[in-house]
């Protein structure tokens, strides 16, 4: 976008001459803190379950209490007829011919039309005066459903006289999958594993589970939708990318992108949860219909049918290796269930299958990754993407192997890890470092907590704090059959969307001057769901700029698309996009200055020139002229795109291709104390280790990486949504059943970040969000085998499978 | 029905309230006061915990008519409950033998008109403040919860031990930070706060 020129005009008075130039504070670097911290601390700040509007009426969905069926007859005469009920409706209200949404594949219906697919599945709307009279009209929804059999598995996706679940699949990927249930395939073929089989010394393989985990945000899905006098609708909504949502939305609205206007309001976490649409067009839907602002809110139990969860998962693993420890070859088998929509399970399966061998070097491998279409809960994005499932495998793999050859586990993984000019199985170069037996190095250097913390030595001789015990306060041992062990892992994880997608983002930067100070403004799309990119914003533009006052514009659909906040790549991608556009931004003041200033010192032209401190200053440090003199009324504002590398497909058949743009490691030490007569797990320490790459902002990248810590903590030891096998119903949909860490659960994380720069990425920074979350998971599992003895083959461990009752 | 209950020391009524309508449900969409979370509305993740009569509570699983005389503080009544209590007890806690804000107290406290704000009343107490600046805030939709709850364990107990801190948190679930920046803006906040009984 274009600066607005005016004529150049003589500020009065010479410029100030001769202050050494100094970096601007508040700059890349420094824990600077959180923009919207005051709000949130006050309650101020607006998330998008707290909008409100004149006028407004409440959103209900009435969902599917059945996983499979038909629908017979949907009869909504009551509903409608109820005091406060401005609008029901339903798949026949749907005003475009497109009816279905998706991510990549538009398999997803608005609202289910002649079908349900799964438990939850949205079927009629509800628009009324208060919440209660919505839900209570939308009880008297009578749906008659013609119940079918459910596909919850492999085998039954696959059986010969299977029912499909998509009938008439016209996706891209139908060609390639070896049936109708399965979404996508990705075999992973280099080298002969079946040869290097024969030259291993020792092999070991196993199965293994992953549980169905949620997201488990606390800001429950929930947003406004206020219809616009040009026929349009504003939507003020929780999501992770505004521009992928609209693309979704405005074709089943039957309206052209311009006339839905979205704005990001505040979003209470996502983690993947929010990639998927969930209320936002059931909203617009009702707005449109009623002429009314709408607001719909989720309350926890709907949360559960409203977004898609981590894919559960089967891996088969074989590894084997020499008598010294070297890998020979791996081969496995991943199966990962995506329930009854697509959402993201094909590229799912492509990370789960490239990243399948882990940070080790492997030079033959047979691999393969499947999603399946079922009846079970839909399943997409979450915190680690495919990487998670494969990481809890090989890493519970390194530990077997170690046991057979009788080697240090942790020296096992050294021996064989992958480092900067590795080959991946899809024969694509490490080209950035990849310190991976360093960041092993770390946890395992770091003394251990000392033991039996909960007894506490006092004149008497010695007591118990029960809180510091496996059961806390529920008083169930003062140390008696509790032992304690430490596992280790190491995971990696691919930065951005790989595969070929092109994943660019947009900033718009503006430079001003208000009352006698240069102020910048920041522009993006980008979803700030909690991991600080606003803050790191700010960050970059000082830098660039040289300006201490920075403003952040909310984000929208008014500029360019920033892509997702997922897949550790905003701060990268985003980022990366902001100092592009401010680097463009000083260009054109330094110009301007060159035009209105340069006659007055020799060094407008001769010298090269920065920004620092509010002034334009020579690389020796002589100033030459305040930003503000040089713009006076004229404003710089500068709208870009930047992308990072290309990527490309991965071979459909032998999974070769340069498929990722970057990569993500982190390495975890756990400590676990197990009360084996009961079953029950205290981790004491968890400590990580973690390549960063530059960190950009050390307070918010050891939240980051804390919070990623706590979420693979919670997969090993307590969540899971249960789902029955024998109905695909969802069993524990609260947060009553469904157990998230609490800070009980919680142990310390030390955190010790490394900070080898990648040369292809701005600053050298590497996508942080999603690698601690691959590891936690397997060092706890390995802590508590240290422990106990016991395989333990699935996440979450349950006290059953520590008892073995 | 109506319900007459005192909010951040200001006197309220609400008109119209549905039987089944819970305290949060009034606070938010009635009174305007959406800084008390709604994220399970089951009583299991505290983000909607404020201060009912002194004592920290679920307002999700508290109807409204229970509310009926009585005094609520939530997160946006926080910053100056915490300066009236320093008015009212400089430097008191568990050592002194009083622990909590009596029933009393919390009747006579007012707050500041909010449409009058005075630099004073716009500033932070201190656990809002250390929150900010231990990086404990990242989606900050349990944070008002948390800070309800952790101003109530530092007025019962100034200097509390990390197990305390735990324990008297473990009804606050928070799924960004992984909770050790929680704890060291607790502790923070104690540290300052002794910092200034000194
Ligand atoms: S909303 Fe009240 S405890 Fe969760
Ligand atoms: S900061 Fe997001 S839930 Fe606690």
């Amino acid at each position: 976008m274009a600066q607005h020129p005016r004529a150049a005009s003589v500020p009065a008075g010479t410029p100030t001459k001769i202050t050494q130039g100094s970096k601007t504070p508040g700059g890349i670097g420094e824990s600077t803190l959180r923009p919207d911290g005051t709000l949130k601390v006050t309650g101020e700040f607006a998330y998008s379950s707290d909008m409100w509007h004149e006028d407004m009426l409440w959103g209900h969905t009435l969902r599917s209490t059945v996983a499979h069926a038909g629908i017979s007859s949907i009869d909504t005469g009551e509903a409608l007829a109820t005091p406060g009920v401005y609008a029901v409706l339903t798949y026949d209200d749907l005003p475009a011919p497109m009816k279905n949404y998706g991510l990549e594949i538009q398999d997803t219906p608005a609202l289910a039309h002649g079908k349900v697919r799964h438990h939850g599945e949205p079927v009629a709307l509800v628009a009324a005066d208060h919440p209660e009279t919505a839900r209570r009209a939308a009880a008297k929804i009578r749906i008659e459903y013609a119940e079918l059999p459910v596909i919850t598995d492999e085998a039954s996706a696959t059986a010969p006289d299977a029912v499909l679940v998509h009938e008439g699949r016209t996706d891209h990927h139908i060609g390639h999958v070896p049936h109708p249930n399965i979404v996508h395939r990705q075999p992973i073929v280099r080298g002969d594993a079946d040869a290097a089989a024969a030259r291993a010394d020792v092999i070991v393989s196993g199965d293994y589970v992953f549980g169905m985990q949620d997201q488990a945000f606390l800001g429950p899905e929930s947003g406004l939708a206020v219809p616009s006098e040009d026929g349009g609708v504003e939507l003020y909504v929780a999501t992770q990318w505004l521009h992928s949502d609209l693309r979704q939305i405005a074709p089943v609205l039957g309206l052209p992108e311009d006339k839905v206007r979205m704005t990001l309001s505040g979003v209470g976490g996502a983690f993947g949860g929010r990639e998927d649409l969930s209320m936002q067009i059931h909203a617009c839907l009702l707005a449109l219909r009623t002429g009314k602002p709408v607001k719909m809110v989720y309350n926890r139990f709907e949360s559960f049918f409203g977004h898609v969860h981590r894919h559960p998962a089967k891996l088969h693993y074989e590894h084997g290796a020499t008598k010294d420890g070297k890998l020979t070859h791996m081969k496995c088998r991943i199966v990962l269930d995506g329930g009854a929509y697509a959402s993201a399970s094909p590229a799912v399966v492509g990370n789960a299958s490239s990243l399948a061998v882990g940070p080790y070097v492997v030079e033959d491998v047979d691999i393969e990754a499947i999603a399946l279409y079922s009846n079970n809960p839909p399943c997409g994005a979450m915190r680690g993407f495919g990487a998670v499932q494969a990481c809890f495998a090989y890493e519970a793999q390194m530990d077997k192997l170690a046991a057979a050859l009788d080697m240090d586990p942790v020296e096992l993984r050294q021996l064989n890890a992958m480092e900067q000019g590795t080959l991946l199985p899809t024969g694509q170069r490490v080209d950035s470092p990849a310190p991976v037996a360093e960041l092993l190095r770390r946890v395992k250097a770091r003394p251990l907590p000392p033991e039996q913390q909960w007894l506490s030595a006092d004149a008497e001789g010695s007591s118990v704090d029960v809180r510091a015990l496996p059961g806390g306060l529920s008083n169930t041992t003062h140390g008696e059959g509790v032992v304690r062990g430490v596992g280790y892992a190491v995971g990696l994880k691919n930065v951005g969307f790989s595969e070929g997608f092109d994943d660019y983002s947009t900033a718009r930067v503006r430079m001003e001057v208000i009352n006698g100070e240069p102020v910048a403004t920041v522009h993006t799309a980008m979803a700030e769901v909690g991991q600080g990119g606003v803050t790191v914003h700010a960050q970059i533009a000082r830098t660039e700029l040289g300006v201490s006052q920075v403003t952040i514009h909310p984000a929208d659909t008014r500029v360019g698309s920033a892509g997702s906040t997922s897949a550790s790549r905003q701060t990268y991608v985003t980022g990366g996009a902001v100092k592009h556009s401010c680097e463009a931004v000083r260009e054109r003041i330094l110009e301007i200055g060159r035009r209105k200033l340069g006659t007055y010192h020799p060094a407008w032209a001769t010298a090269e020139l920065l920004l620092e401190g509010g002034k334009v200053v020579t690389d020796g440090g002589e100033a030459l002229a305040s930003v503000a003199e040089v713009l006076q009324d004229e404003a710089v504002d500068v709208e870009l795109e930047w992308r990072h590398r290309p990527t490309e497909a991965f071979d459909l058949r032998t999974g070769q291709g340069n498929g990722h743009v970057q990569y993500s490691f982190a390495a975890h030490r756990a400590v676990v104390e197990v009360d084996t007569e009961l079953g029950l797990v205290k981790v004491i320490e968890l400590a990580c280790a973690q390549d960063v790459g530059k960190a950009l902002n050390p307070l918010s990248v050891q939240g980051q990486i804390q919070g990623g810590t706590t979420q693979g903590l919670g997969v090993a030891v307590m969540e899971e949504i249960l789902v029955d096998p024998k109905t695909a119903k969802v069993r524990n949909p609260s947060f009553t059943d469904y157990l998230i860490p609490t800070i009980l659960d919680t142990p310390t994380i030390p955190v010790d970040v490394l900070e080898l720069a990648d040369d292809h990425a701005p600053y050298g920074l590497r996508g942080i969000g999603e690698a601690p979350t691959l590891s936690s998971t397997p060092a706890v599992l390995a802590a508590i085998r240290d422990a106990t003895g016991l395989e333990l083959n699935r996440t979450p461990v349950r006290p059953e499978h520590i008892t073995g009752s | 029905m109506r319900v007459n209950f005192t909010v951040n020391g200001r006197p309220q009524e609400a008109d119209d309230v549905w039987e089944g309508e819970s305290l949060l449900y009034v606070l938010r969409e009635r009174m305007g006061l959406p800084g008390s979370k709604n994220a399970c509305e089951q009583g299991e993740c505290g983000s909607c915990t404020v201060r009912l009569d002194g004592v920290p509570v679920c307002s999700c699983l508290v109807a409204a008519g229970q509310a009926e005389g009585r005094e609520v503080v939530t997160v946006e009544g926080l910053a100056d409950y915490a300066r009236h209590r320093e008015d009212a007890h400089p430097g008191t806690g568990c050592a002194a033998g009083t622990c909590g804000t009596s029933l009393d107290a919390a009747q006579r406290w007012q707050a500041r008109p909010t449409d009058a704000r005075s630099a004073e009343a716009a500033a932070l107490s201190p656990i809002q403040q250390a929150f900010i600046d231990a990086g404990a805030v990242q989606c900050g939709f349990c944070t008002p919860g948390l800070l309800v709850a952790a101003d109530e364990l530092l007025e019962a107990c100034p200097s509390p031990s990390d197990q305390d801190i735990r324990e008297a948190l473990s009804g606050n679930l928070c799924r960004c930070t992984g909770y050790e920046k929680i704890l060291d803006a607790v502790r923070l906040a104690a540290a300052r706060q002794e910092e200034t009984v000194r």
